[in-house]
């Protein structure tokens, strides 16, 4: 430990890396010089190694303070539970491969910070007057990374890939509503719907694949998978398989270098371990748990290494009723029930205050969200009183009867999610005061889907949602979505939900847009299908010496190439 | 009846006997894949979409191609006579996972750290445990005896997890002496072969610390119930009567007997070697078959899980002949049954 106080190892400069690389410099014309090295040496230079390796933190409370300037270099590590499957995104389905494709590929458009539509890879396009065509312009000065230029065949193509029945992709519903696509020169692509659809446009935030990489060849088979060409601000450096993949800085990025210079993600499929590499430095960014957000993370160490930051996340939790239900049909009884739900207890309880009220499918800072539709404070007067006027009476053993009938049923969850497990918990509770009994059911994923959710064989599920940033929901609540496998699982059948639900769908106009949505919400609201429980905020851990984050409904990594560290607090050499 | 025949009338007997078993394998290797293909596909869910199940942009038609490019639409047996008939080719096929990438090249990838970080602890089992149930039958009920066992059951009782998530705070997040997971820095190809070796190692301690830590109550409990057993017996007594020191009627008279159990498990943990343990693999990062067989399973990739299940069961069986030939080795009384 005095080692610290040497001039050389004190400097502050922050980590350990470079120390590390310094001394074994010098270690090594340290041997050339002496070429005998006793056992006595080796052990003290072993320790030597580890004392300068694990001691030398800088304990300069402010040092990351000065946000300094834009500088090029320095590395950022995140972590994944899961390892990335496949990274040509159309052929893959889980969330690490999207997150690490997002950085190598562009779509023709993407979301901004405030989640409206901007060009990406099109420069600007143009719908025509009946809302059927777009007509994309591209950018011209654009490359893949191999240095081949981007044009509008690579999206012709692109387009032709996803529509082809052979390749094994989850994302062709979209696509497959489109009449006819042209490429009208290299840099104007046309396509046209038979129907104004409203997602249409951004569904082309699509990955666009390079044609001159994959034509002709069989895709799953490509080794694009695992070594990914696209045109985005990184380009992929290595793949170790189970343990990481790194990208690297793409130096001719069209909206300008990114200033970090490496992403790296690493595979740790424990997240106890993943929290601990945070707190040793071994990873830069973590999303945190509401408990690790507000207790575990709370101590002056970790508040001088990292910054926290916080937003609502695209997605809620409810409670949903099959509607079929005979006790569930009635509107009355839905709507006591979310009465006598606290979910401001559910919220301070379990997510520790990581959260807001839901009380519509949409996050309250999106341009759809309607915050003025008829709401459910926690009131059991109230409950007990639509419950009644909907003819439930108080039996001798403190349970509504109807009929003869005891208010019984079972609220269905998916293993694994604590979440969910506990505000099942407070519901029942809450709900035996009531004079409701509830049953939990904890169910492992796949069986909940297939044998309960499936063959609609439940009363009541809690289950989330995620939000779409298009606030398209036909699937959802649709009535003709009861089929099997569809989503519309709860049998929510109302005649105006579906007219406003297709009317938004065909129109481009997001005022006409807005009025639907705002409709269905105050629909919704009285209806209470779902008792939308809450939106909870992502909390996200980020290494200090990063400039330049800031949370935005998109959330914080819309604009990551933007990201620098100051040239002084800089940690990896590369 | 001991060693009674010449050696060349022994190895015919053997290498019967040595076919026959081998070949009675083949019924055993069938009903094992049989009954593990049909359940893995009773499971509930699907290869696949399962990760895309309540996704609203995968819709009906997607998924009903999804199903038949798996060959996912044909009945149960079909199915299993097309893996059976690329199985027998030593074929493993292609994972549904959505990396499609050849099911053995999924495995190749991982059997060498597996095997690896198995051999190591168990030869830290072997090398710890044998000499500690030694010296407890030696030392029976002697303080140090009732210790080491405490010790040992320890080892066995503690959860792996708990076990190292506290050695990874301590060692890891506290003293910052060993790195917490995976099985080497971020920049290791940056490194010279000195500090490569000595990053490979650091990484490894807390891993095999405690995969080796669970497994010595096992062996040494065995070692010391067979040496107690041995050490009853009455040409014990006679050689402790004949006025040999205690150094030699262990050594030579007592040991070669106890070990015979001991080389039982050692067949026994053949197989052992290429599976890996979930937990601890997830909690360490180390990319082993543990992780690699659990997440196809959550992943119905029915390709990759027989592919695993059958080298599984192969070298199950295997594992169990070898550990006969060692007994016979071993023991001669053995040898012509």
């Amino acid at each position: 430990m005095h080692l610290l106080s040497q001039p050389r190892w004190g400097k502050n400069t922050g980590h350990s890396i470079k120390h590390a690389v310094f001394f074994t410099l010098r270690l090594s014309s340290a041997t050339i010089t002496q070429k005998i090295m006793t056992v006595k040496h080796f052990i003290s230079i072993t320790i030597l190694l580890f004392f300068c390796l694990f001691c030398t933190k800088s304990k300069d409370p402010h040092f990351y303070d000065e946000r300094g300037t834009p500088a090029y270099g320095d590395t950022i590590i995140t972590a994944s539970i899961g390892e990335p499957s496949n990274l040509i995104p159309i052929l893959a389905t889980d969330s690490p491969s999207h997150e690490v494709a997002s950085f190598i590929y562009n779509g023709l458009v993407k979301y901004d910070k405030n989640l409206r539509i901007v060009g990406n890879l099109a420069e600007s396009w143009e719908v025509s007057k009946d809302n059927l065509t777009i007509t994309f312009k591209l950018r011209r000065d654009v490359k893949w990374h191999d240095g081949v230029p981007f044009t509008a065949h690579d999206v012709m193509f692109t387009y032709k890939l996803i529509t082809d029945p052979k390749t094994p992709t989850a994302y062709a519903g979209d696509f497959l509503l489109v009449k006819e696509a042209r490429v009208i020169d290299d840099y104007t692509f046309r396509i046209t719907y038979s129907k104004p659809f409203a997602p249409g446009l951004i569904s082309w935030s699509t990955a666009i694949l390079p044609k001159h990489l994959l034509e002709g060849k069989d895709i799953t088979n490509s080794p694009l998978s695992r070594k990914p060409v696209g045109t985005g601000p990184y380009k992929f450096y290595e793949w170790i398989p189970g343990e990481r993949v790194v990208l690297t800085a793409n130096g001719e990025y069209f909206e300008g270098r990114p200033y970090i210079n490496r992403y790296i993600m690493r595979v740790i499929p424990d997240s106890a371990t993943m929290f601990l590499e945070l707190k040793r430095y071994g990873i830069d960014m973590m999303g945190l748990t509401p408990i690790q957000a507000v207790r575990q993370t709370d101590y002056p160490a970790f508040k001088r290494e990292f910054n926290k930051f916080r937003y609502l996340s695209f997605g809620y939790v409810y409670l949903g009723y099959n509607l079929k239900h005979p006790f569930f049909k009635d509107k009355r009884v839905r709507q006591a029930i979310s009465y006598a739900i606290n979910k401001k207890e559910i919220i301070d309880g379990i997510l520790l205050g990581q959260g807001v009220e839901a009380d519509g499918p949409y996050k309250p800072d999106m341009w759809a969200y309607n915050g003025n539709v008829k709401k459910y404070p926690y009131d059991r007067q109230k409950a007990k009183a639509l419950l009644s006027e909907a003819g439930f009476k108080m039996g001798q053993d403190n349970i509504l009867y109807k009929g003869g009938i005891p208010f019984e049923f079972t609220i269905l969850v998916n293993q694994g999610n604590d979440v969910r497990i506990k505000c099942a918990e407070l519901i029942q509770k809450r709900l035996s005061e009531i004079g409701i009994k509830v049953k939990i059911r904890v169910i492992e994923w796949a069986s909940f889907i297939n044998e309960f959710i499936d063959k609609r064989d439940f009363e009541a599920v809690i289950l989330g949602w995620s939000i779409p940033h298009d606030p398209d929901i036909f699937d959802i609540w649709h009535s003709s979505k009861q089929g099997k496998k569809e989503l519309n699982f709860i049998s929510f059948e109302n005649k105006e939900v579906d007219e406003l639900l297709v009317k938004a769908r065909h129109t481009l106009d997001i005022e006409e847009r807005k009025r639907c949505y705002f409709r269905i919400q105050e629909i919704l609201a009285e209806e209470q299908p779902y008792t939308f429980l809450f939106v909870p905020y992502a909390n996200v851990a980020i290494h200090k010496r990063f400039k330049g984050i800031e949370p935005a409904p998109a959330g914080i990594m819309y604009d990551f190439i933007k990201w620098y560290v100051p040239e002084k607090q800089m940690r990896y050499i590369q | 009846m001991v060693c009674a025949g010449k050696t060349d009338e022994v190895y015919p007997v053997m290498v019967r006997y040595l076919l026959k078993r081998l070949i009675l394998m083949i019924p055993m290797l069938l009903g094992i894949t049989i009954i593990s293909f049909v359940v893995i596909h009773l499971t509930p869910g699907e290869p696949g979409v399962i990760e895309a199940e309540m996704n609203p942009k995968v819709t009906k038609e997607v998924r009903e191609r999804i199903r038949a490019y798996y060959g996912l639409d044909k009945p149960l047996h079909i199915q299993y006579y097309m893996w059976l008939k690329r199985i027998v080719k030593l074929d493993f096929g292609i994972s549904f996972a959505s990396d499609r990438r050849p099911v053995i090249e999924k495995i190749k990838e991982r059997i060498p750290i597996t095997v690896s970080i198995n051999l190591i602890s168990m030869l830290l089992i072997f090398i710890i445990g044998i000499p500690i149930g030694i010296y407890c039958a030696k030392h029976k009920d002697t303080t140090i005896d009732k210790a080491l066992t405490a010790f040992v059951f320890a080892g066995y009782a503690a959860p792996t997890f708990w076990l190292a998530l506290l050695l990874m705070m301590f060692f890891g997040v506290y003293l910052e002496w060993l790195p917490i997971s995976g099985l080497k820095s971020f920049n290791f190809n940056e490194m010279s072969f000195f500090e490569k070796i000595m990053d490979v190692a650091g990484h490894l301690i807390l891993p095999i610390f405690i995969s080796a830590f669970g497994g010595l109550a096992g062996i040494s409990r065995y070692m010391k119930s067979s040496l107690l057993e041995v050490l009853r017996q009455e040409y014990i007594i006679t050689a402790y009567a004949k006025g040999l020191p205690e150094d030699v009627v262990l050594k030579k008279h007592a040991l070669r007997n106890a070990l015979l159990p001991v080389i039982t498990i050692i067949g026994l943990s053949v197989p052992g070697l290429i599976g890996g343990s979930v937990i601890f693999e997830s909690i360490f990062s180390i990319p082993g078959m543990g992780q690699l067989f659990y997440m196809s399973v959550m992943a119905r990739d029915y390709p990759t899980i027989m592919g695993i299940l059958v080298i599984g069961a192969f070298l199950t069986l295997l594992g169990n002949l070898l550990s006969d030939i060692l007994y016979a080795v071993a023991d001669p009384r053995i040898r012509i049954g």
